[in-house]
């Protein structure tokens, strides 16, 4: 059974996996997972998070904890977090983090402390128990930034409520109620470094969970919702907005997705998807494909991705597999559906080009 | 001075612009008093409840420009109750009972009417401006009325309002005979507006200088529009959205290389990066460029086009410009003065297309004549304020703003006390900052040192004790607006110097440690502040108990008591 997809977009995934990897959420830039087992479902686990960076308060450990590797749809939350969000953390709680937002449907946000996972996949380490479907948390996640009521009950010095069980407010006063769509603006193979910034705080930095910060204007505020919401495409479906697509390597645990649009050349997407997918790179760069656990050198990296061991491919508007590179980038992305990192030897067939290529290199 | 005639006086205070200059002047003596108030066509009144309409007219009868700001600034950020106050409909009446002759009305963060406007556009004859920038309580059809009656109107901005939107053809209201305006921005307008009424209106006003278009004007109506106004200086495009292998993209682009006055450049509400070529052409003579509302715009796509923007002196943007793009903006940008860096992505926590302090850095080295800053970004270090400060000694206004409030040093893990210092320290002519990130006492206390012209300040979630807000009121003379929310000061801090307030425009202090009974102290002995307690959700207490902690408490020197407008909820001690 294949370890699960985390996260319908994918870029949390780099997120997760340096929170997970350093215990002591120092500022390195890892994106390789390793090949250690990790609980994908983050239950039951306080070993993960032994060492808290901030000092000052306990409650910290769940921000690190926060930021394991979860499972699931966007926006839903492990069980075991409950207990501890009704206490005023120092606002680092970010499964929001983790997960884009969805627009809430009908503006009522319905998320309260009990909320559970809802566990599309199980994680390899199969521990799976409590879990309880509740999709609809999907919808109400946009709203859950947001402290109406903290505001008059007295926020600490450091932040509001946790978030998790803020529900909108209908005074005219109250907070901001509009919702970002999910927006899949991020590439993520650049989050990695963002995260480790804020990282030296204790866990990455939540950013809407108090009422009125960051300081923007509402007008500016709603509006950004609104464009972004223009501006979001179906996924696949050329247009202003983001454009992503699946990024699938033969012999990977799970897919990836990148956002088209953040390119502009084939050279610029070959590279991110060489970072992006080097964890798996990793595990066979050794003479007899024996894990290898030392620091893949990028040209390394690219050897291997542009040598004969794997070719770029994409699926077209036809369903056809493509080349990647043979046509204008322009045109590329107009008709690619997904990509795949493929093997050379199943390349074979694909085109004569492909073949040659790994003739040669060969 | 008694043998100069008032005419020459009057002559010579002509040249005096500047209300500050005015009201320098005015304190003189009587006679300078006398002929300054009935020379005085231009009045800035920073905060509407300090007087009322009465003694404005009473004082200066010749007023023919108004400036009036309503609600508290941090109103903006959703921290003040909507029905606060800040209501402009008396003003225009009083002004209009009196026959002042009104020709400029500027509002900030006002309440304005329907009927407000259609007093104002009935009541004024030469009305020719009216600007409106963070207002509420109007549609269009208000701005129907203004369309229909103003019949010298010159000006009509409306900057970040909500408005309602009526679906009236309020556009179309201007008469055919209205050939005055030099200014419309409607960018903030949600609905649909009457494109072809647009036309014509642009077609009939030669003197159009400035045009910002809402989303819902589309690409082919822009081309149309540039097409009739080549004369214009400043241009906000609505939607910016076409195939651009399409005849009317290529007519747009000729028509955008045809205005070449184009200094100013905004909008690309919903945009086409492929479309964005086209305004390359203008680029290079651009100097005020704002981006901030068009997310649709990646990095990469900014990089390019600003590379084109060498004489810019002002840039708004979003974060996705990244630190990378900064460093474009530095490379390029020599001349600029001013950066305002929003966050695009305020709901998920993840701050992938954030900026940190290598972007800010970056900016600083390459752009010396920086002195307007806001910056919001995913962390900062003090060695990098300490660089900015060495490179950039003439800020005016330095806000900066990291997305989690109480973040420390991203790489010492230390309070960015010293950085801030170094800022404060090095800009001797600061007159505005804003503070975020962990903060201690010890920043105040630098503050207070040497932030000598600093005029507004904003502090949220810092500070450990009242002595880091008796710094700042100890040591900057100069202060005018003190905003401070989510800090550890209390009622030591508020009561130490009540005179102070005197001397201030306004005071904000919102879940502080600030008590009942210390705020009820401070309205007895200062009976010129209006001490307000504005209670929201709570149960309203008949009295409360002076232990009691105030959640929001705004204070400000009137010259007319308490207002007679104020909500069930807003108390004045």
């Amino acid at each position: 059974m294949s370890p699960p997809l985390l996260g319908v977009e994918g870029q949390s995934q780099c997120n997760v996996s340096l929170m997970a990897s350093s215990a002591s959420a120092d500022r390195v830039a890892q994106n390789g997972l390793g090949l250690k087992e990790r609980n994908y479902l983050g239950l039951s686990d306080s070993s993960s998070v032994d060492s808290s960076v901030v000092p000052e308060e306990k409650k910290s450990n769940l921000n690190l904890k926060a930021t394991e590797l979860r499972l699931g749809l966007p926006g839903s939350q492990s069980p075991e977090r409950e207990s501890d969000f009704t206490l005023l953390s120092p606002g680092k709680l970010d499964e929001k983090q983790l997960f884009p937002l969805i627009p809430s449907k009908d503006g009522i946000c319905l998320l309260s402390q009990k909320t559970v996972v809802s566990g599309n996949k199980r994680g390899f380490s199969d521990t799976v128990d409590g879990f309880s479907e509740s999709k609809s948390t999907m919808f109400n996640e946009g709203n859950w930034m947001f402290n109406p009521a903290g505001s008059d009950s007295g926020q600490t010095k450091l932040a509001g409520n946790a978030g998790m069980n803020v529900m909108l407010s209908n005074r005219s006063s109250g907070t901001q109620t509009s919702v970002k769509t999910e927006v899949p603006a991020k590439t993520s193979n650049e989050c990695g470094n963002k995260m480790n910034g804020s990282n030296a705080n204790s866990a990455p930095a939540s950013k809407a969970q108090v009422v009125g910060w960051p300081p923007i204007r509402s007008f500016r505020k709603n509006s950004l919702a609104t464009t972004s919401k223009n501006n979001d495409e179906v996924d696949g479906k050329p247009g202003p907005g983001a454009l992503f697509v699946k990024v699938s390597m033969d012999g990977a645990p799970y897919l990836r997705k990148v956002d088209l649009r953040t390119y502009s050349t084939y050279q610029e997407l070959s590279s991110a998807l060489e970072k992006m997918f080097s964890c798996f790179t990793l595990g066979q760069c050794g003479p007899q494909g024996a894990p290898s656990r030392e620091m893949l050198s990028e040209s390394k990296l690219r050897d291997l991705l542009h040598g004969s061991e794997y070719v770029l491919t994409y699926e077209d508007k036809d369903g056809d597999w493509m080349l990647v590179g043979d046509v204008p980038w322009e045109m590329f992305i107009d008709s690619c559906k997904r990509l795949k990192i493929m093997k050379g030897s199943d390349a074979i067939g694909l085109a004569p080009r492909a073949v040659e290529k790994s003739k040669n290199r060969n | 001075m008694n043998y100069f005639p008032e005419e020459v006086l009057e002559h010579v205070f002509d040249f005096l612009t500047s209300h500050r200059d005015r009201n320098a002047v005015s304190l003189v003596c009587k006679s300078w008093y006398s002929v300054e108030r009935f020379s005085r066509e231009k009045v800035f009144i920073g905060n509407c409840y300090a007087v009322n309409p009465e003694r404005l007219i009473a004082r200066f009868p010749r007023v023919r420009s108004l400036t009036l700001k309503g609600k508290p600034h941090f109103a903006d950020f959703n921290l003040v109750p909507h029905d606060w106050g800040g209501y402009v409909y008396p003003w225009i009446e009083a002004m209009a009972k009196s026959g002042i002759n009104l020709e400029e009305l500027r509002l900030k963060r006002m309440v304005v009417s329907d009927e407000s406007l259609e007093l104002l556009a009935k009541s004024f004859p030469n009305f020719k401006s009216l600007v409106l920038v963070s207002c509420e309580g109007f549609t269009t059809d208000g701005l129907a009325a203004i369309a229909s009656n103003c019949r010298f109107l010159r000006e009509l901005d409306l900057q970040e309002n909500e408005v309602d939107d009526r679906k009236g053809q309020w556009l179309s209201c201007f008469p055919d005979t209205c050939t005055s305006l030099v200014s419309l921005n409607f960018a903030c307008l949600k609905g649909e507006v009457n494109v072809a009424a647009l036309e014509r209106l642009v077609a009939r006003c030669r003197n159009l200088r400035s045009l910002r278009l809402n989303h819902a004007v589309p690409l082919d109506a822009l081309q149309k529009i540039l097409v009739q106004a080549p004369q214009l200086n400043d241009l906000g495009t609505g939607s910016f959205l076409h195939d651009p292998d399409s005849e009317a993209y290529c007519k747009l682009k000729n028509a955008i290389k045809k205005c070449k006055s184009i200094r100013s450049l905004s909008g690309f509400l919903d945009v086409n990066t492929r479309c964005l070529p086209a305004v390359y052409p203008i680029c290079t003579n651009l100097t005020s460029l704002n981006l901030s509302y068009a997310p649709g715009i990646y990095s990469s796509e900014l990089i390019k086009l600003i590379c084109h923007c060498k004489k810019l002196e002002r840039l708004w943007i979003l974060d996705t410009i990244g630190d990378k793009g900064l460093g474009v903006v530095a490379s390029t940008c020599k001349e600029l003065q001013e950066l305002r860096v929003f966050p695009s992505d305020l709901y998920d926590g993840v701050g992938n297309a954030a900026v940190t302090e290598e972007g800010l850095v970056a900016i600083s080295a390459g752009c010396p004549k920086l002195n307007s800053l806001l910056y919001f970004c995913q962390q900062m270090t003090n060695a990098a304020l300490i660089t900015v400060a060495k490179n950039c000694p003439n800020f005016i206004r330095f806000r900066l703003c990291t997305l989690d409030p109480t973040i420390p040093d991203a790489v010492t893990n230390q309070p960015l006390d010293e950085g801030f210092g170094a800022i404060v320290q090095s800009c001797k002519g600061l007159k505005r900052l804003s503070v975020s990130g962990l903060l201690t006492d010890q920043v105040f206390l630098y503050i207070g040192m040497y932030a000598e012209q600093l005029e507004m300040l904003s502090i949220a979630f810092a500070g450990d004790s009242d002595k880091g807000m008796l710094y700042v009121l100890n040591g900057c003379k100069k202060l005018k607006k003190l905003e401070i929310r989510d800090s550890p000061f209390g009622n030591v801090a508020l009561l130490a110097d009540v005179g102070k307030y005197e001397t201030m425009r306004s005071l904000w202090m919102s879940s502080c440690e600030v008590t009942y009974g210390a705020c009820k102290t401070l309205a007895e002995k200062m009976p010129r502040l209006n001490v307000e307690i504005i209670n929201e959700g709570e149960q309203i207490e008949a009295s409360p108990d002076d232990r009691h902690r105030v959640e929001k408490m705004y204070l400000y020197r009137t010259l007319v008591g308490p207002r007679r407008d104020a909500p069930e909820f807003v108390w004045t001690l």
